[in-house]
Parts: C-alpha cells; structure tokens; sequence
C-alpha cells in the first residue's frame, strides 16, 4: 500500500491508501474525494481529474506524456506540476505522496 | 424516512449515487440493475476491455468497498417491475414493494435486434454488457472470420481490434458510406481509408438480408447477391432506449423519457438520465437524446445537485470519444451543424482536427490525435471564428476567435 495525502484547496487534507497497479484517480473517486470526477474513467479524454503533484514528488511521478500535455495545455490554471490523476500509476515508491487539488475543479 | 431510488446501475446511476453522497444526502439510496455486476465503464468494452488491454477490474467505475462504505444499497441483478406514480413506490420482480422520495431513472438502453432470416443462429452477438464482451473475446481467435454488421463506431471499434488480433474483418454497411448517421462525408472517408488501408474489407450499400448456417451455427451472411463467409458476427446497427417501464406508468416518453431542463420527468420526483433520456439542451436550442457518457454523468449530477435542493439545469456541450487502432478521435458538438469546415492539421499522419463553423460561430469539432484542438473545442464552443485565421496553422486556435 502507498499512502497518498490529498490536499483540498482550502488546506483540508484526506490521506487514503492506494493499492499498487491502480491509479491516484482511482483512489480519489473510490472514496469521493472531491473534485476528481473522472468523466472519461481513466483514458486522458476529458482531463477532471486534474491534480498538482507537490514538487518535491515530481521527479518520482514524473512529467505528463504527450497525450496528457495536449489535453492540459489549454487549462488557464495548468502548472508545472500539473498532472492527470488517471495517468499516475500508484506504486510503492509513491507511499507518501502528496497532491493538491485545483480550486477550479470544485 | 426518505429513500432514493436508482433504476440502472450503468454509469448515469452509478455517478448518481456517488453525486448524492458527494453532495451529503443522508437518505436510504438503493439501487437496481438487471446485470449481475457492479457500474462499470461500457465505452471500454468496445475498445480496452476487447482488445484485452484492460483486465475486467478496470471497467468497474468504482470498487465494492465504495457501496458499503456510502451505504448505498446495491440491488444488483434485480429488476424493478413497475413503478407507481401515484404511491411513489416501485415494486420488484420478487414482488417486493418499495416507496420513494425520489426516482431516477437511468435504463439505458438496448441493442436494436436484426430480425431476418437465420437471425437467431449461434455465432451471431449483439455487443452492450460485460457479460456479451467476455464471451465475444473468447471468441475472437486469430484468423476467424469475423463480419460486423454496420458501420458505426461500435462495429468500426470492434473492426479495429478484431484485425489487430488477426481475423479476418468484414464491414457491412447499408449506407453509401460508414458513420453516416454520425460524422460528416470527410470523417467518413477517412476512416474508412483506415480501415481499408489496415486490411479490413468495408462493404458499402450492402444491406443484411439473412443469415445461412450449418448444425445452426452461422457461417454466411446473406447480402442479396452477395454472402460473406463469417464464423462469427457482430451486429452493431444502433441502440433502442429502455423506456418502457415509464411508459407503462404514464410518464411522458418520446424518443426517451422526455424530461425538462432539471432532468425531471412529467412525474413528480422522478428524474432521468443518460441514453434514455430526450431532453433539451439550451447550448444547442433543440431536444435530443444522447448515446453518450459523458452526457449520462453530467445529467447524473444535475439530478443529484436538484434532489439536494439546488436548482440546476443541465447544458454541457456533447462531447464523444472512439479508439480505432493508435488513432483517438475526440469530438464536441454535432458536426451536422456546421456548414463551413476548417482542417487543421496533416490527415496523412492521421493527426488533424476539422472545426466545423455554423456562419463564424463553432459549433463542432473532430479531432483525430489532437487533444489540444478538441479542448480548443470544448473551451470555445459557441464562439465567433475568423475562418480563414482559423485554417492558418501559424495561428493559435485561440488568436482566431473574433472578439465581441
């Protein structure tokens, strides 16, 4: 299991465990996180699951992939840190990780 | 005591469900599905599921320890036979009788049925459940003959997979072209230049007339003149919405359940959503129904937000999704309403969207391989456009809206 804290835009913090092979998505709607709606259900079709990776976990999560980056590219709010949640693959190397959850989701 | 009930456990339910503990409803919410599964993702099962890309773990929306953990009572497996208006109770196929504060009626809707000659030898599949996609993958082995009847996206997705892994594919369509109901002559053509260019034959103007066997397993497709060797066929020629449970208790229904800008039937407190709803939609100024998921989950939630007291109404632009080989194609609204089109992009990398203009303003967009231009799309639906800035591909999508 790897620990994954989500960071609600007003500070409120919701630590879950997610089980290996799923994704961050996955584990966000499995326990109604809010702001995680996943419209599309994981395909990088409809980017509402958008999250941003605290920096320090950057370099483990790494960077968006083409198809990630051209259907975030146009969201105003999009930072360097900016990930899908459905495209991060829980492992154990992410126990701990931490994400922040954009207001404009809300 | 109030209880929620949810009539469909597809994704309009399931998102129901989850919106209205998402949004603090404290009350009973049950929920009835005839499949014998948990809400899963059905436009997977046409594409990643089929194709074996995903396990069947991956379509299930949300895992079991959700329900419980929300207390929502999942009902599956069980039909609702008849539902009461009047007493605002529903009453199951074991005949238990169950009143409600609300009713959501989230049916879908079911493949429409060839009914001809040898139509109902073994070998010939409908593809909508999990159930019908487990079986048809056991029976898609490399080098069959496989003929889909229609050329829509569920049998040109299906075509996709089936000839990656190796069978031998046939499309039989009864239009001049495939995706006619859909998309425009240009989508069309590239599409079916796809398909044609990867090995797969698309036969056109061929309409189904029966079906030949032998120790009643299928094994020709009768097309008039013609036949099509098959060892398997899947039939793909549209989908009826599942109204007749609101119909027999006096709800409006019309193409769908006919439901106002709120989602709400002519009944009171009873809403409905996805397939199986004909509703308006303020952004397009017409009434439509809509094969759609995203549709199903956005109307979900408008149903959630008004059962909790708001007063929402529902107006998203449409938008669709369909996997063909490595190719994504994305769209927003209906290209049938455009009368001007702007290519951007290179069709013969198959990387290009067409945005379709109605006058200046867009009104659709189909993307093959471009995310950015179908959240272009999305963003900017509605809005005034300089066509000939728009064709520049030195232009960014956005630097072509006409402002004002």
């Amino acid at each position: 299991m790897a620990k994954i804290t989500f960071v609600k835009h007003d500070g409120d913090k919701i630590v879950l465990d997610g089980e290996p092979g799923l994704s961050v998505m996955n584990v966000a709607v499995d326990n109604l996180v809010p702001g995680i709606d996943a419209d599309c259900g994981g395909e990088c079709n409809c980017a509402t699951c958008h999250v941003y990776v605290d920096e320090s976990w950057m370099p483990k999560v790494g960077m968006p992939h083409d198809a990630e980056e051209a259907i975030m590219s146009l969201n105003p709010d999009r930072q360097p840190n900016s990930r899908l949640s459905c495209q991060i693959k829980i492992t154990e190397d992410l126990d701990g990780l931490v994400v922040k959850l954009p207001e404009f989701q809300f | 005591m109030s209880r929620i009930v949810i009539i469909g456990a597809g994704q309009a339910g399931g998102q129901a469900a989850a919106s209205l503990r998402q949004l603090g409803c404290k009350d009973d919410i049950y929920m009835f599905g005839d499949e014998p599964h948990l809400p899963y993702q059905r436009p997977l099962l046409s594409k990643q599921y089929l194709s074996g890309e995903h396990e069947e773990g991956r379509v299930f929306l949300r895992a079991r320890r959700f329900y419980e953990d929300q207390h929502i009572t999942l009902r599956i497996g069980e039909c609702i036979e008849r539902i009461d208006v009047e007493a605002r109770a529903v009453v199951t196929d074991k005949g238990e009788t169950l009143e409600y504060s609300d009713l959501i009626l989230a049916t879908g809707s079911r493949p429409r049925r060839l009914k001809i000659e040898g139509s109902d030898l073994d070998g010939i599949h409908y593809l909508r459940t999990l159930d019908d996609v487990a079986l048809i993958k056991k029976l898609m082995q490399p080098k069959k003959k496989l003929a889909i009847v229609g050329g829509g996206y569920i049998g040109l997705e299906v075509a996709s997979v089936a000839k990656t892994l190796g069978l031998d594919v046939t499309v039989i369509e009864m239009e001049d072209r495939i995706l006619k109901r859909v998309t425009t002559p240009e989508m069309s053509a590239f599409y079916d230049q796809l398909h044609t260019g990867r090995g797969v034959r698309v036969l056109k103007q061929t309409g189904v007339s029966g079906f030949a066997g032998e120790d009643g397993r299928v094994t020709k497709v009768l097309c008039g003149d013609t036949e099509v060797d098959a060892d398997l066929v899947i039939v793909g020629i549209g989908i009826i919405p599942n109204v007749e449970i609101a119909e027999a208790a006096g709800i409006q229904c019309e193409n769908g359940i006919v439901t106002d800008d709120h989602c709400r039937t002519s009944a009171p407190h009873v809403y409905a959503a996805g397939d199986c709803s004909n509703h308006p939609n303020p952004l397009l100024g017409r009434r439509l129904r809509l094969e759609s998921v995203p549709n199903a989950m956005d109307q979900a939630k408008v149903i959630a937000a008004n059962i909790m007291g708001q007063d929402k109404v529902y107006a998203a632009v449409p938008w669709f999704w369909s996997d063909q080989y490595e190719l994504k194609l994305q769209m927003v609204g209906f290209s049938a309403d455009g009368d001007t089109q702007v290519v951007r992009g290179d069709q013969a990398v198959n990387a290009f969207a067409i945005f379709y203009l109605k006058g200046d303003k867009l009104v659709a967009v189909d993307a093959v391989n471009s995310a950015r231009d179908f959240m272009a799309g999305r963003q900017m639906y509605g809005k005034k456009f300089d066509a000939r800035r728009l064709a520049d591909p030195a232009v960014d999508v956005k630097d072509a809206v006409i402002e004002g």
